[in-house]
């Protein structure tokens, strides 16, 4: 307990640190994947493809992203760019597939209805599909913070400050209150983030309570 | 692109092949760790799952547990379970904290398998005289195993991934190369590593893929847009 009250200013700014690291990949990674999500339930060719595509970048390690990103983007190994740009790669990576599916998961005669009473296809992708689609696109969203928020520590390998220099600081001193801080306060960010989007979708979507179905798919 | 090209060279150095920090004893220690980890994950979650979506006891906060275990993060948990087993206890240490990574993934797998079968079928299982072990293991679990395997492969990516990180306490494994040279600025060996760690993942993954697609029973095809599109 000591060394919590001992370095409560180091916590303080290293949790900021964490919350802008995953925020940003957040953001960047749930707006680049909806619009492919999209894409991949409206076209048979683009769904395989697509799918397939963010497979794979799903199946790679973040420690290997974080030495092949630099290399293909041209930056250096250590600097955050690549972190946030890792993490955004697998935002989309988890969310393509989740958006895919809350596209599908719309009942058709809904779209027919829409189109039926003069919806042209930009309108009716604005106000009916995205918001029919909305509470799965939240459970893919809080998936992604999730693990984001976890995954943001292992940047501490490639020198970019986070909750996870607590890990490495505190293992080399062997300081088990050190590590565990640190664990602790990536779970608390976690919970807080999820908590803040679950509040976010009531407010956005009064019309669903994020019902069972979007429940369902996140269990997966 | 050059460090692309260094670590294509590095990949083919003949050390690299042979002896005792080579990358085909890297694969091993890896593969060892991962399949250790799958095996005592799945000895705890597929019993899990399948009393929890059989029974559908404890459900609620089970699957919320699952949930939030996934917001740990593996490489705090590796380095916190080190320091408290002690050096003498860190392959076990690294190994539970893979443990508790590969579960919430096979569990919902188990769960989420049987739960998605449609409730008249058990229901007839059940008129038919058939007793809960029966339903279980005849209807339930073969109904339910290609939901199962999806979890299964989770898990493993999971497991896989996060035993790059075992290299940090000493372990060993493909993050060895990785670990060791990015404060040495090697990076042919980082990348070159880093593509052999990649190209093992994929391996699994694929070797899973077609595990899954051969599982699934005749005449039932658990397509997951088909699925979501029915409820």
């Amino acid at each position: 307990m000591d060394w919590v009250l001992d370095n409560g200013d180091l916590i303080l700014s290293l949790t900021l640190d964490h919350l802008r690291l995953s925020v940003i990949p957040i953001v960047i990674g749930v707006l680049i994947a909806i619009p492919l999500g999209w894409l991949a339930h409206r076209f048979a060719w683009s769904q395989s493809l697509l799918l397939g595509a963010v497979g794979v970048l799903y199946t790679i390690p973040s420690l290997a992203l974080f030495m092949l990103i630099p290399p293909l983007v041209g930056i250096s190994v250590l600097s955050e760019a690549n972190v946030i740009i890792a993490l955004s790669v697998y935002a989309v990576a988890i969310m393509v597939r989740t958006a895919s599916d809350a596209f599908a998961s719309i009942e058709p005669a809904a779209l027919r209805a829409a189109t039926a009473v003069g919806y042209a296809e930009w309108g009716r992708f604005f106000s009916v599909e995205l918001p029919l689609a909305g509470p799965v696109l939240l459970a893919g969203v809080r998936v992604v913070a999730v693990s984001t928020v976890s995954m943001v520590t292992v940047g501490v390998l490639v020198g970019v400050q986070s909750l996870g220099y607590f890990f490495t600081d505190g293992f080399q001193r062997r300081i088990i209150a050190e590590v565990a801080t640190g664990v602790v306060m990536t779970v608390v960010i976690a919970v807080l983030l999820d908590t803040l989007l679950v509040v976010l979708g009531r407010i956005v979507m009064p019309w669903n309570r994020v019902g069972t179905e979007a429940q369902r798919v996140a269990v997966r | 692109m050059d460090v692309l090209r260094d670590a294509l060279v590095w990949l083919s150095e003949s050390e690299q092949w042979s002896g005792d920090g080579s990358l085909p004893r890297r694969v091993m220690e890896h593969l060892y760790y991962t399949g250790l980890a799958v095996v005592v994950a799945a000895l705890v979650a597929i019993p899990a799952g399948y009393f929890v979506g059989h029974t559908t006891r404890g459900s609620t906060w089970l699957v919320g547990l699952a949930g939030a275990a996934r917001a740990l993060p593996s490489f705090g948990l590796i380095l916190l379970l080190v320091l408290l087993f002690g050096v003498s206890g860190r392959e076990t240490a690294a190994v539970l904290a893979l443990v508790v990574l590969g579960i919430p993934p096979l569990f919902a797998g188990a769960y989420s398998g049987i739960h998605q079968i449609p409730r008249t079928v058990i229901d007839a299982a059940r008129a038919q005289g058939m007793t809960e072990w029966q339903i279980l293991w005849r209807v339930e679990a073969p109904l339910s195993l290609p939901v199962l395997l999806g979890g299964l492969r989770q898990s493993v990516l999971q497991i896989v991934a996060t035993a790059t990180l075992v290299a940090y306490v000493g372990l060993g494994g493909l993050g060895y190369d990785i670990i060791q040279g990015i404060p040495l600025r090697r990076f042919d060996q980082t990348v070159g590593a880093a593509i052999v760690i990649v190209a093992l993942a994929l391996t699994l993954d694929a070797f899973l893929a077609l595990a899954t697609r051969l599982a699934t029973p005749r005449g039932v095809r658990v397509g997951r847009l088909a699925d979501v599109r029915a409820r």
